[in-house]
């Protein structure tokens, strides 16, 4: 059973490895001769305005929300389309209200310009 | 000790080891990044119980959703970095009340289980297909009043937007 799981640990491994080796190998091989312009905060080129350790806009939080909830809608959907076949007409149906009562939350949501972004 | 056992502290330690960090870190940015780790231990806790899709759902939806919409809070709040959080005691004596009771319920349960070993690990290839015919059939009404609890989250949701274009 766990041995189907070897090559996830394997990926997990090779990706911290990756990422430690690439980092650490920078630092060793690179030259560093540091000046005050070079170690200034940057961003493509811009001089930065202030600190970038501030509140942000609650449409970043909408975003996510509305991320989870049709993230939820779809793990449910998995199940549903791997038994489809023996669930049959009954569970066509049952899954055609699920999604029709987000479906409603969805144009709801479209009609309160929650998706628009300005 | 074998491998799975030993798999299995792992996780256990991943598990409690960024629990701990969530809870007694004083930096509130700190405490939900390590919430990552305390969620990914679970999810490797889950793979063991033989609960391949119930891991892959705590990794989905915990992971990559519960866990963002948590930091984008700690990112609403003003002046992240500064804030102080107190880890200090308060109002110990409704906690230490609300506290015994949680531990007495998970206690009740846990002796009260029947904890069945199993001799060899079943040959099961994934659970999906199972929790999705039980969760269409025995269980169609939970199911059924998941997805009003998903609507009433989006039109909150819509509120919050609504409110900030006024103002």
């Amino acid at each position: 059973m766990l041995e189907s799981y070897i090559p996830i640990f394997m990926m997990l491994g090779a990706a911290a490895l990756f990422g430690l080796v690439m980092v650490k190998l920078n630092e060793w091989l690179g030259p560093r001769r540091p000046s005050a312009e070079k170690l200034s905060t940057y961003e493509s080129g811009m001089e930065p305005v202030r600190t970038a350790r501030e509140r942000f806009s609650i449409k970043f939080y909408m975003v996510a929300v509305l991320f989870i909830i049709f993230d939820i809608e779809v793990v449910f959907l998995y199940p549903w389309a791997v038994a489809f076949n023996e669930l049959g007409m009954m569970g066509f149906v049952t899954m055609f209200v699920f999604i029709l009562i987000l479906l409603v939350g969805y144009f709801y949501v479209w009609r309160k310009g929650a998706l628009e972004w300005d | 000790m074998d491998f799975t056992t030993i798999v299995f502290y792992l996780f256990a330690a991943i598990t409690l080891g960024s629990g701990a960090v969530v809870v007694f870190s004083r930096n509130i940015v700190h405490s939900a990044f390590s919430l990552l780790f305390a969620f990914f231990g679970v999810a490797g806790l889950y793979v063991l119980l033989l609960a391949d899709f119930l891991a892959v759902t705590q990794l989905l939806i915990y992971v990559g959703g519960i866990l963002v919409l948590l930091i984008f809070g700690v990112m609403l709040t003003s002046s992240v970095i500064d804030v102080q959080i107190k880890t200090g005691t308060v109002q110990v004596l409704p906690a230490l009340f609300i506290v015994g009771a949680l531990a007495a319920a998970l206690l009740t349960v846990f002796w009260s289980t029947e904890w069945k070993v199993l001799p060899d690990p079943p040959a099961v290839d994934t659970t999906a297909p199972q929790i999705g015919e039980l969760l269409l059939t025995t269980y169609l009404l939970p199911f059924e009043i998941a997805s009003v609890i998903l609507l009433v989250a989006l039109v909150g949701a819509a509120m919050i937007a609504r409110r900030e274009k006024q103002a």
